[in-house]
């Protein structure tokens, strides 16, 4: 298994990446599903990592504690800021939740004797395991899977389509898009914890607008219906740098094209191409 | 001290205003949300910084150039990627995606073009002399700035207000579908608003890039985040707001310069920003999604 030991001493981050990044972008498909265009689970993801790192730096708590912390503040957090954001839709929503990502980034970096400031956190343990992060993913996706086709679910894509109709029919929209903000905060401090420390090393800049975007393409990519289409969009755009890394200095560029022409051809992401072909290929009865 | 920091906060709103006006217009009008806004404005100041320095032209040639290479940037932009997305009935997220595409790609290929480094303006364009009235200095340039990025404004505003084109773009951004019932050439219109958008941005870039003396190829990430602010302090979509916002932010941040410190700027032009939503999601001049029933 020599073969097995080399490639993982190369490519341990990518792959741990890859699954951070699948639980970033399920946790969007999950916020996406209620109809909320929320960009501020970087945010969330960076007071998940800062939650996590701290504790494990500054007291003694095991490992999977730490982790539950990170997951715990950013949903107690998304709860607090919920009631008055949620209220606002679509494109606003979007913006004020920008806004929020960019007050946590601030306040971060200027809460130097705790969170380090500018210069983040040094010297994180390497403590996340490969099965730490599959079993992460494994579960968010089991349970992701079966609440799309439970009740919670189909209550979720009903206020996607019309809060409305949903509203009139006795239903709870508050609590519902509250929920599914709050867990979607959770999953992204989850990813946020699991990835600090994996990476050594973090820094209020990595859970920025650049952070909050990449997770919204990751989503959009790969198809917001479903939560195969976050995990296509997750894979795709954690692996696509990598794959081009030959180029050097224009990597970047092909990056953005790439992107540009797959949203120009699906731009209801890969997922609808994926599951549409089959079906157009199927003679019906009007042909 | 104080009238000082007063007129530099005027022609940093200024600029902030012209940046702010390109995006929200865009915003309001195509309801796209355009995350190439700041590649463009950097392209701006790449345009006029060459244009002055390889073909010697006097600054304010300069600046035309730069409206000039931005204008296509812009009408590029909407023949090649929000028309085609239009016409694919694309979910209104998909314009914006495919805008950090172009993002990544300008700044990918300015970097690799040009390089990372800082690029100045050469020293002796730029017009040094100070104008002192009371105890106030003022440089020619910041004056020019000043007047340049008032009268764009007037012009647009009143071009708005009082123009037939402005007006169909009003209604425009009110509903496309009526707009076109009355006879607006709405695909004409979607593609002059997103030139004029984008020559905007880059005369904002141009300007910044004076006021900075700096040129480099991630300057539009901090001007978009900035750009952000503005519009959701504004209201999305919505001149006015553009405006007031720009001017709000400039003096938020000149002034917590002069008496806070620099390291608290940003956190004090976000934590106004916060707290304003907080009270008032939609922005000053904004209103909140109506439910349509």
């Amino acid at each position: 298994m020599e073969w097995l030991d080399n490639f993982w001493a190369t490519y341990s981050t990518l792959v741990l990446s890859v699954g951070t990044n699948v639980l970033l972008a399920l946790s969007i498909y999950l916020t996406l599903a209620c109809g909320l265009l929320t960009v501020a689970n970087a945010a969330f993801m960076g007071i998940g990592a800062y939650a996590a790192t701290l504790l494990t730096l500054n007291t003694g708590v095991p490992f999977p504690c730490a982790i539950l912390g990170g997951a715990l503040l950013p949903a107690l957090v998304a709860l607090a800021i919920g009631r008055p954001t949620l209220r606002l839709s679509g494109v606003y929503l979007a913006m004020a939740t920008l806004a929020f990502g960019e007050v946590v980034r601030v306040v971060i970096l200027n809460a130097e004797t705790l969170t380090g400031g500018a210069l983040g956190l040094n010297g994180i343990p390497q403590l996340t395991a490969w099965y730490d992060v599959a079993l992460a993913v494994g579960v968010t996706l089991y349970v992701l899977l079966r609440l799309a086709h439970s009740r919670v679910g189909r209550t979720m894509t009903a206020i996607s389509q019309d809060e409305l109709a949903t509203e009139l029919m006795g239903l709870n929209v508050g609590a519902y898009k509250l929920f599914s903000f709050a867990l979607g905060a959770a999953l992204a401090g989850l990813a946020g914890g699991l990835n600090a420390h994996f990476t050594f090393f973090i820094s209020p800049n990595e859970y920025g607008f650049e952070r909050g975007v990449e997770i919204l393409a990751m989503g959009v990519l790969g198809g917001s219906g479903s939560p195969w289409g976050a995990l296509i969009g997750a894979v795709l755009i954690t692996l696509l740098p990598e794959l081009l890394r030959g180029l050097g200095h224009y990597r970047p560029l092909l990056n953005g094209i790439i992107l540009i022409v797959i949203i120009l051809y699906s731009p209801k992401g890969i997922w609808d191409i994926l599951q549409s072909a089959p079906r157009r290929a199927r003679p019906t009865v009007a042909s | 001290m104080l009238a000082q920091q007063f007129i530099n906060a005027i022609s940093l709103g200024g600029v902030y205003a012209l940046f702010a006006f390109g995006f929200t217009l865009v915003f309001g009008v195509l309801n796209v949300i355009n995350l190439a806004h700041g590649a463009v404005f950097m392209i701006g100041a790449y345009a006029a910084l060459h244009a002055v320095v390889q073909l010697r032209l006097p600054l304010l040639g300069g600046i035309f150039v730069a409206m000039l290479v931005t204008g296509v940037a812009g009408w590029i932009l909407d023949k090649w990627i929000f028309t085609p997305l239009r016409a694919r009935r694309a979910p209104h997220l998909a314009p914006m995606i495919a805008t950090i595409g172009v993002a990544i790609s300008l700044t990918s290929t300015i970097e690799g073009y040009f390089g990372t480094q800082n690029q100045r303006f050469p020293a002796e364009l730029l017009p040094a002399e100070t104008l002192s009235l009371a105890d106030v200095q003022i440089t020619w340039l910041e004056l020019r700035i000043i007047l340049l990025s008032l009268a764009l404004m007037g012009v647009l505003l009143w071009g708005l207000k009082r123009s037939a084109v402005g007006r169909a773009l009003r209604a425009l951004s009110e509903s496309a579908k009526a707009a076109a019932l009355v006879g607006v050439n709405v695909e004409g219109l979607f593609r002059l608003t997103s030139v004029i958008g984008a020559m905007l941005g880059g005369v904002a870039g141009v300007l910044i890039a004076l006021y900075s003396n700096a040129v480099f190829p991630q300057m539009g990430q901090p001007m978009l985040h900035k750009g952000i602010a503005i519009v959701i302090l504004g209201g999305m979509g919505d001149i006015r707001g553009a405006l007031l916002g720009a001017f709000f932010l400039a003096f938020a941040e000149v002034f917590s310069v002069a008496y806070i410190g620099s390291t608290m700027r940003d956190a004090v032009s976000f934590g106004l920003l916060f707290t304003i939503l907080l009270v008032r999601p939609q922005g000053l001049f904004g209103h909140a999604a109506q439910r349509r029933v």
